[in-house]
Parts: structure tokens; C-alpha cells; sequence
């Protein structure tokens, strides 16, 4: 298995190290197959109301319509017909077998957890998660997963934690930034009590529908604005996290910021210790400089991978946020804007590339090294 | 402090943000109609001092810019002393933080602006020749903050048009376009100041629980409405439109320079009026002042930060009088190039303003 993870790229690009892939996107092939999943007492509802979220579109739709191949790449439509990031063979061959892939880690954004009747979303989140665990992690052992839940009710949340949690397959809780409210608020509190109770991170991936617009000054008009504005997001997360106590609350709780940038976090913590220590009289619950608390608790991974147009600019970024610990590298396979590891990261030094390509999320994930780093 | 205390390093510098306030409502009613003074009479002479800063908190007024009577920075002898006395600064922009954007009737909002004018001109800007100010429009009718734009351009004392961070809509949208339209006529930059509030929350995920996460979030706002500019294409419409942001900080552009840059090679057939990098277009176009400043406590850092900017014209001196943004190290970074340095404290302002020595 080693031997045959390290010929087949070793072929076509010395360069390429073996990685964990941190963000993988899958997608159940049609309505049919969602209702073999879904519990049976919620079929009629699924097929008389079905779809209501914030947007008021029917069908999935949305304000922002990805633009790029329907947000994904072109050569990863499976020749059999089925959707883009349905067809669990092609994405074996195209993306598993391809490349010495350690680990794959998938966040399946679709179907589920965004739907304004929170228990008929719970009932589609574990349609997801039992779909997910047979069909994508069940059939090959690199393969991980994100437990899908309804956030906006934590209750229920948590709930879909402790049933999913045993399957040592789930490597984190899967979030999305567009909430209702910052992530530090008390209503999630109980997700992150199920999550540090059972040892596993939370993933915050790009993406969700809120009633909140993307900025403090309202809505954009184009996808370009809502994609680069998810980015503040993230970064207003950090913020609440930070602020409400939430680390000293679950003190071994870790979040992965997935696709929502990284270059932004020095500036971010310059600003959060400076005026943090002149309203420090506000918050005494936070006792210790916000900069430690986020290089403690968060990590952050590479796609879409800012790219400065110097390679001194990148190098600057570790030094300036004070460590090597905090990135963990994704291809956001098999979305337009899929980073390659033959290409990101070239001219970063090989210790840190390891890091960044395996060693990091070993470690925050806790999975047991399957292939040598060389 | 003191013009020594910086070695006299501030002698001579253009104060792009500083701010004065209103003493008391019935301060701007000679500048109101009858109309207006009678409705604000009987609704009990209602304050529209912004909460941007919760009066006693220590953000609020640095030590010594407190009044025994007033909120700090609404006595102009205190404050034409701290600003350009005590530092040697020879002009100051005053940008008056009154919150008439966030009022519901655009007609009431068309009436203070206009007010808060007049009350500059006559009680600030003609006490002493080193002041300059911006122009208070009510957003919420563009076509009537034109035209208050157009009043005001030949008295040159007002320098720039006054927007605020937390609008009703993204600012690149064409709503506000006549505003641009009026301000590129009579070459006045567009100052984007923190603040405002129409009812959106200050963070893109919901409400704040701590004025900590409101202050924070700040710089958040910003990248939201430089995107929103650049992609609307307003610098493509009004290509001679110089956009400043006040209180912004700045050490997040560089990070955002590269996302916008990526995102345009990626998406721009969604934005064909876009016709080259992002990147080249702010840096043509935007200029940020410089306290707050979100420094690092390495200065090293900060100055490699000022270097990813891959421009030096585009920072401008301030010190955001009378908010408490820094100590004895005082407002202007040590270790700057000598020639970024003259830029940042007067050079950058006397290009974009058409100041003259």
C-alpha cells in the first residue's frame, strides 16, 4: 500500500509529499438516494414542503450562483453521469489514487443544516451522515468524515454528535460561518460540550445561508464580493470566540477555520491584543492575550491559498503570527478553486512544507501516520 | 504629548482624522428652520452623539482631552491646542461624528447635515486657518447630498465628502453613485470613517455580545465596502475618485490586496468592467490613515507590513483625537524610511487634498 501511495505521483512529480487532504466535498447522486437514507416519517414532509431556507428560492437556488463550471472543476465530472463529487469510484481514481494521499477529509456542504424547520434538518442531517459513513467512508480506509449538523439548534446538534461520534471515521463537527449569530454565543455552547465530550475539533467551512448580510453595510451585488466577504466571516468568529470565553469555557476544544483564508490572522491579532488591553475592564473573563488563545485553539487551512505576489510576503506570515503549527493544506477537491499540492506551496522550506502537508493535522485530527514523510 | 516628546517629528504634519463634537443639539438649532427646532423642542431636544465610543470608556478620550463640560473634543480652544499646538501639526482635517446617518427620515438627516455644516464653518473653521473639515451629507438621499456637496465646494476649507463604514448598502453600489458623481466634479476625495449603523449588525454573522467585539470588527466593515467598491467599478465610473478610509487600521489590506487579486484571476467574467488587478486599482485609488494603529509589538513586523503595501502613498498621518489609541510611544511608528515617513505626515495629504504648503 505504501510502496503504491509513493510510485504513482512519484511518476509524474518528485515534488509532490504526502499529504492529508483537509477539505474534500462529496455529493449524494439525487433525491432518490437521500430517500433511502432519510427516516421514513419524514418522506412526506420531505416531498410536500421539502426545501425552505433563508434565501427564498426554491430548489437550492442562490443569490450568488457560483459561476465557475457550477462552482466545479470541469474535469472532475464522472464519465458515468452522475453529478460532479457523486460517483465514489472516479473520485477514487481521479483524486485518492492519484496522489500520496495519506488521508482525505470530507466536509459534505450540500442537503442538509441550513433548513429553517430545525427538525426536519436534523432528520436530513443524519439522512447525510448515515449516507456519508456507508457509502464514502465505509469503502476505503484513507477516507474521513465531518458529522453534519443542524447548528442553529444546538440541542438537536448535539444530539447528532453523540449518535455519530463512536464511529472513529468522524474526525470533527462541521459548522458553517454564515450563522445567525457569532459563533461565541451561548445558544452553540452545547455543540461544543458534545464536541470536546467525545475529543473532536470543530470544522467552520466557507459557505451557509444566513439572515445576516456578508457585510456590516448590507448585501453585495456580485459572487466575486460574497466570495472574497466570507473571509470577514471567519474573521468576526475569531473575534467572538475569543471575546465570549468560549476556550477557557472547553479548554481542549480546537476549531479549523476551512477555506476561509489565512493571511488576515496577524493583522487580526495585532488588532485583538491592542484594544483587548484597553477594554481589557469588559471582558475580565479573558485573561490571557487573544494571541495566545488562537494560536492555542485554532488552526486554519491553505485553500484557496492567498497568493502575495512576493514568496518573502508568505514567509512573513509564520513569522509574524508566531508559528508553524497553525496550517494544514486542502484542495477543496472538486470545487473551481481547488489548490494543487504539486503547486501551492512551492519554495517553502521542506520541514515547514511537512508540517503544513501532514504533520499539523496528524496531530489536531489525531490519525495515526499511514505512510512514511519522508 | 508633546511636539518634543516625538523629537519633533510631527512639526509640520497634516492630521487626516481628528475629531470635534457637537456640545449640545441646541448648539446647531441657529442652523435649523423653525420647522425642525419646533418638532426637536417638543421631542425633547433628542441627542444624535453617536455611541461609537461609550463615553467612559477609556477608548473614548485619551487623558487630558476630557472637558468639565461637553463631550471631549466640542471646546475648539482645547482642542486646536491639542491637535496643532501642543504637536507642531500644521492642518487638521475634522471629520464631526454626529449621527445623522443613521436617522430613518432622509429629510430631518438632509437638515442636521446641512446644520452641522453651517455650525463648522462658522464656529471651527473660521477660529483658526489650520483647520479643514469634511462634509456631512445624509446618505440616505444621494441626490440630496449632492447637492449639498455642490453648496460646499467652493468654500475650500471643506476638503473631502463624509460617509460612514456601516451604510444601508454596500457603498460600490450605484445608489450612491450621484454623491461620487458631485464629489469627482470638484475633486474631493470620499472619506469612509468608522461608524454608522442603519440596522445591519457590525459583524457578517449576527450581533455582538461586547462593545470589545464591536471596536474589533471595525476593520472587517472596510474589507467589506473596498470589495464592494472595486467590484461595482466605481473607480472605472469616476476615474478620477480619490477614496480615503479613517479609521480603518491597515494592516489587513496587504492580505486582502492578494484574496481580491486571486478571486479576480478566478471570477472576472462576472465583473468585466474589472479590466486589471484589484490590487492596481486600490492602490491608484485608496489612501488609509493610520491610528488606530494595529500594530504588532515587533515594529519590524510593521514595517514589513508597510512594505507588502508595495506603495508608500498610500498611508496618511492621523491621530484620531480625542479617542485613546496610544501611549507615550505616540501616534507615528518609530523606524520609518525617512522618505515614507515625510510621505505618511504630509506629503500623501498635501497630493490627495491639494494642500499647499
Amino acid at each position: 500500500m505504501l510502496e503504491e501511495l509513493m510510485d504513482a505521483p512519484a511518476r509524474r512529480n518528485k515534488t509532490v509529499y504526502p499529504f492529508i487532504d483537509c477539505d474534500i466535498h462529496n455529493y449524494i447522486a439525487s433525491d432518490a438516494v437521500l430517500m433511502q437514507y432519510l427516516d421514513p416519517k419524514w418522506h412526506n414532509h420531505h416531498r410536500t414542503f421539502g426545501h425552505r431556507s433563508h434565501p427564498v428560492l426554491a430548489f437550492h437556488g442562490s443569490q450568488y450562483p457560483r459561476i465557475a463550471g457550477v462552482g466545479k472543476r470541469l474535469d472532475a465530472a464522472p464519465p458515468s453521469g452522475l453529478p460532479t463529487g457523486a460517483d465514489f469510484e472516479f473520485f477514487r481514481l481521479q483524486h485518492l489514487d492519484s496522489q500520496p494521499l495519506e488521508y482525505g477529509i470530507l466536509n459534505c456542504l450540500s442537503r442538509a443544516s441550513d433548513q429553517l424547520h430545525e427538525e426536519y434538518d436534523g432528520a436530513l442531517c443524519r439522512a447525510m451522515n448515515d449516507w456519508q459513513l456507508e457509502e464514502w467512508l465505509k469503502p476505503d480506509d484513507r477516507m474521513r468524515g465531518s458529522i453534519i449538523v443542524p447548528y442553529e439548534n444546538a440541542d438537536l446538534a448535539a444530539e447528532e454528535i453523540d449518535r455519530m461520534a463512536a464511529d472513529p471515521r468522524h474526525v470533527q463537527v462541521l459548522l458553517k460561518p454564515r450563522t445567525k449569530e457569532p459563533l461565541g454565543r451561548r445558544r452553540y455552547w452545547k455543540i461544543y460540550e458534545a464536541a470536546e465530550r467525545h475529543g473532536l475539533p470543530i470544522g467552520l467551512h466557507f459557505g451557509g445561508y444566513s439572515i445576516n448580510p456578508p457585510t456590516s453595510g448590507g448585501w453585495p451585488s456580485f459572487y466575486i464580493e460574497d466570495h472574497t466577504s466570507m473571509t470577514q466571516a471567519f474573521q468576526s468568529h475569531v473575534i467572538s470566540l475569543i471575546c465570549e470565553g468560549v476556550f477557557d469555557r472547553f479548554p481542549s476544544l480546537r476549531f479549523i477555520m476551512i477555506e476561509g483564508g489565512f493571511a488576515w490572522l496577524p493583522s487580526l491579532m495585532w488588532r485583538m491584543d491592542k484594544h483587548w488591553k484597553r477594554l481589557a475592564a469588559e471582558v475580565p473573563h479573558v485573561i490571557r492575550r487573544p494571541s495566545e488563545i488562537i494560536r492555542e485553539h485554532l488552526r486554519f487551512t491553505t485553500q484557496p491559498m492567498e497568493e502575495p505576489p512576493k514568496h518573502e510576503y508568505l514567509m512573513q506570515f509564520f513569522e509574524h503570527c508566531g508559528s508553524d503549527d497553525l496550517l494544514m493544506f486542502a484542495t477543496d477537491y472538486p470545487h473551481w478553486d481547488y489548490d494543487s499540492p504539486e503547486r501551492v506551496l512551492a519554495g517553502i522550506p521542506d520541514q515547514l512544507k511537512r508540517k503544513i502537508f501532514i504533520e499539523n493535522a496528524r496531530s489536531i485530527y489525531n490519525l495515526a501516520p499511514r505512510v512514511s514523510d519522508r | 504629548m508633546s511636539a518634543r516628546m516625538l523629537n519633533g517629528r510631527l512639526i509640520g504634519a497634516i492630521d487626516c482624522d481628528a475629531h470635534n463634537a457637537v456640545p449640545s443639539v441646541q448648539a446647531l438649532y441657529p442652523y435649523l428652520s423653525a420647522y425642525w427646532t419646533d418638532l426637536m423642542t417638543d421631542g425633547g431636544h433628542p441627542s444624535l452623539e453617536p455611541n461609537y465610543y461609550p463615553v467612559n470608556c477609556a477608548l473614548a478620550a485619551r487623558p487630558g482631552s476630557r472637558l468639565a463640560k461637553g463631550p471631549p473634543g466640542s471646546d475648539s480652544a482645547v482642542f486646536i491646542s491639542q491637535v496643532l499646538d501642543d504637536t507642531g501639526a500644521r492642518r487638521a482635517i475634522i471629520n464631526c461624528l454626529y449621527g445623522v446617518q443613521m436617522l430613518h427620515n432622509e429629510y430631518w438627516a438632509a437638515a442636521m447635515a446641512t446644520a452641522v455644516n453651517d455650525w463648522l464653518a462658522a464656529e471651527w473653521l473660521a477660529k483658526d486657518a489650520r483647520l479643514s473639515a469634511s462634509i456631512l451629507v445624509a446618505p440616505q438621499n444621494p441626490a440630496t447630498a449632492a447637492l449639498e456637496i455642490e453648496k460646499r465646494a467652493a468654500d475650500r476649507r471643506f476638503v473631502q465628502v463624509l460617509l460612514l463604514a456601516r451604510s444601508q448598502m454596500p457603498l460600490g453600489k450605484s445608489f450612491y453613485w450621484p454623491i461620487y458623481e458631485a464629489a469627482a466634479r470638484h475633486n474631493l476625495p470620499v472619506c469612509v470613517h468608522a461608524g454608522g449603523g442603519f440596522g445591519h449588525p457590525p459583524m457578517p454573522v449576527g450581533w455582538q455580545y461586547y462593545y470589545l467585539e464591536e471596536y474589533l470588527a471595525v476593520a472587517q466593515g472596510f474589507q467589506g465596502q473596498l470589495t464592494s467598491l472595486v467590484m461595482e467599478g466605481v473607480f472605472s465610473k469616476f476615474p478620477g475618485l480619490k477614496v480615503v478610509f479613517a479609521e480603518s487600521g491597515f494592516t489587513w489590506l496587504p492580505s486582502l490586496l492578494w484574496r481580491l487579486d486571486k478571486n479576480w484571476k478566478g471570477l472576472r467574467r462576472e465583473v468585466p468592467w474589472i479590466d486589471r488587478l484589484p490590487s492596481e486599482i486600490i492602490k491608484q485609488h485608496l489612501c488609509l490613515t493610520l491610528q488606530p494603529l494595529d500594530e504588532p509589538t515587533d515594529m519590524r513586523q510593521l514595517l514589513q507590513v508597510i512594505d507588502q503595501l508595495e506603495s508608500d502613498e498610500l498611508l496618511l498621518f492621523s491621530t484620531d483625537y480625542p479617542h485613546w489609541q496610544y501611549d507615550d510611544e505616540g501616534p507615528l511608528p518609530p523606524g520609518l524610511p525617512a522618505e515614507t515617513e515625510r510621505k505618511i505626515i504630509h506629503a500623501n495629504a498635501e497630493r490627495i487634498y491639494r494642500f499647499h504648503a
